[in-house]
């Protein structure tokens, strides 16, 4: 027979959703972070003080809001400032991080590999390899494990 | 530093006997040999076959001379030398999932089991019947139990489980003990109750976000009991200090997680994971930090010989670096994941030896004074 005749409804429904064992994260519905100011950011960039806004951008990362639109909103703002960056301004850029600056930045960048635009990868490289440098395998290793995600 | 192979598989846990003759291992299968040590040789003496499974902890206790086994087969056997023979008797975990750990207490009254049905058994022998008879801790513990680690006074256990949290229980038996004194984790000490619990409830100061994102692989209480260490799969290590501070210092490491670890005085920690060698940290009471002390192997030298041209474009070729190290293989002695150590002589006050096994099928015993000579920057307060 070439073609299922039963019913396949069942296969739209989420069994995990049902389990009575299933895992929830406890977290707090604190009010959380609302992500960086994205018109500062940009007076910052005409302005070509990228280091600022770097910090900015990293500030208030919306990590425990499941709320997409807020996270996808913070993402494009880091995004920006990530790609106008100088490549021989990076260095400097990462080392003025402390440790959970730079798992955070690593968070970033790893979101920022998802959707590459057109030159948005190189650029995220040589950011990668610079926070590498820096964070170790134990960076990337908190951005695979972290159960509050930007 | 002396490596041994034992096999070629996995050794999936150990323990030692009381004088460190004997060491009982078991080589990924469902059973659990037993090695003598020979001067420099190991010869197998015994071959314990009961499990249906494979067995996933193993713990010899030193003065009565048993030895506890659990694995998959969600069973766990209590064995006792009786002449040249280990005779199993088996005891009824209930749990419908694998057992993954198990840890005799300090008077060897009682054991503890952690296991994948998200609770840990208690089990101790009831007279009457001459049967193992066991207790269940189940809240508030939400996923597999990894890792197991009495403290000194018989009644507080440590548990480190897969629900990122890392927390005391009381395991008092009142049939087995009588009631305990009060210790800087508290006093009041029910069966069961939760004396502390690491995670965004109980988090404090201390480097990195605090929140634990990972899988408690490792926990150790130190000699006193005063301190708990744990380690996570999120690549930190954190301590905490019982009393009514409370507070937790963690230190996010830049190395592959640590999978177990070990207090050796009161004031270090050695820790060991998926990097292959064991690591030193130091913490520091009055800052309330945990440092990382070094890293305890001892690199073998490797010759410094002139590349040719052709080598090098060769290397450009294969491995997109012309560098002159051909890092073929690792330069640790193990050469695969640490999953287990264990302290030799000393205690965990002033341990001088400690013995590491891993997933190559090796175990290497480390002597903590050569390692001390040998690595100029350590220091082991």
């Amino acid at each position: 027979m070439a073609k299922n005749t039963l019913s396949s409804r069942f296969r739209k429904l989420d069994i995990d959703e049902f389990d009575e064992n299933k895992f929830v994260d406890d977290h707090d519905e604190a009010v959380d972070n609302q992500g960086p100011d994205g018109a500062e950011i940009d007076n910052l960039i005409r302005q070509g003080d990228m280091m600022t806004a770097f910090h900015i951008a990293l500030r208030n990362p919306p990590v425990i809001t499941k709320n997409p639109a807020i996270k996808e909103r913070a993402l494009a703002i880091v995004l920006r400032v990530l790609t106008s960056f100088k490549s021989s301004d990076i260095e400097p850029a990462v080392k003025s991080l402390d440790r959970s600056g730079v798992d955070l930045l690593m968070k970033y960048i790893y979101r920022g590999f998802e959707k590459p635009s057109d030159n948005s990868s190189a650029i995220l490289l040589q950011w990668h390899e610079k926070a590498f440098a820096v964070g170790g395998l134990g960076s990337i290793v908190r951005v695979l494990t972290a159960r509050k995600t930007v | 530093m002396s490596y041994h192979s034992f096999l070629l598989e996995p050794i999936s846990c150990h323990s030692w006997n009381k004088d460190r003759t004997q060491i009982a291992l078991c080589p990924n299968n469902h059973d659990v040999h037993i090695y003598k040590k020979d001067g420099t040789k190991w010869t197998k003496i015994h071959e314990l076959k009961e499990h249906n499974g494979q067995v996933t902890g193993i713990d010899w206790a030193p003065e009565s001379n048993r030895i506890v086994t659990c694995g998959t087969d969600r069973n766990a056997y209590v064995w006792s030398l009786k002449g040249e023979v280990w005779k199993p008797t088996l005891v009824i975990l209930r749990i419908n999932r694998a057992a993954r750990c198990v840890s005799w207490s300090p008077k060897e009254n009682k054991f503890a089991v952690g296991s994948g049905s998200r609770l840990i058994s208690i089990c101790y022998f009831e007279q009457e019947n001459d049967w193992w008879v066991c207790k269940h801790i189940k809240k508030p513990i939400r996923s597999t139990v990894l890792s197991l680690d009495w403290h000194p006074n018989n009644v507080l256990l440590a548990a480190g489980s897969c629900d990122f949290k890392c927390r005391v229980f009381s395991a008092y038996i009142k049939e087995v003990e009588e009631k305990p004194g009060p210790t800087v984790w508290g006093s009041k000490m029910p069966f069961g109750e939760v004396l502390f619990e690491s995670g965004p409830s109980g988090v404090s100061g201390g480097a990195g976000d605090g929140a634990g994102g990972g899988w408690v692989h490792g926990v150790c209480f130190s000699h006193s009991g005063n301190r708990l260490a744990w380690t996570s799969h999120d690549s930190t290590v954190a301590i905490a200090e019982g009393g009514k501070t409370s507070t937790i210092s963690s230190l996010s490491s830049e190395t592959l997680p640590l999978l177990c670890v070990s207090f050796i005085t009161e004031n270090s920690l050695v820790a060991a994971g998926h990097d292959c060698y064991p690591v030193l940290f130091v913490y520091d009471g009055t800052k309330g930090s945990v440092t990382f002390g070094g890293k305890l192997d001892v690199p073998k030298q490797t010759s410094q010989r002139g590349i040719s041209a052709r080598e090098r474009f060769q290397n450009l070729d294969r491995r997109a670096t012309s560098s002159e190290t051909t890092e073929q293989g690792l330069e640790s002695l193990h050469k695969n994941s640490i999953s287990q150590i264990s302290v030799l002589e000393g205690g965990k006050s002033k341990c001088s030896t400690f013995c590491t096994t891993g997933m190559d099928g090796g175990m290497v015993t480390w002597d903590v004074k050569s390692l001390e000579s040998a690595l100029k920057d350590l220091k082991i307060v």
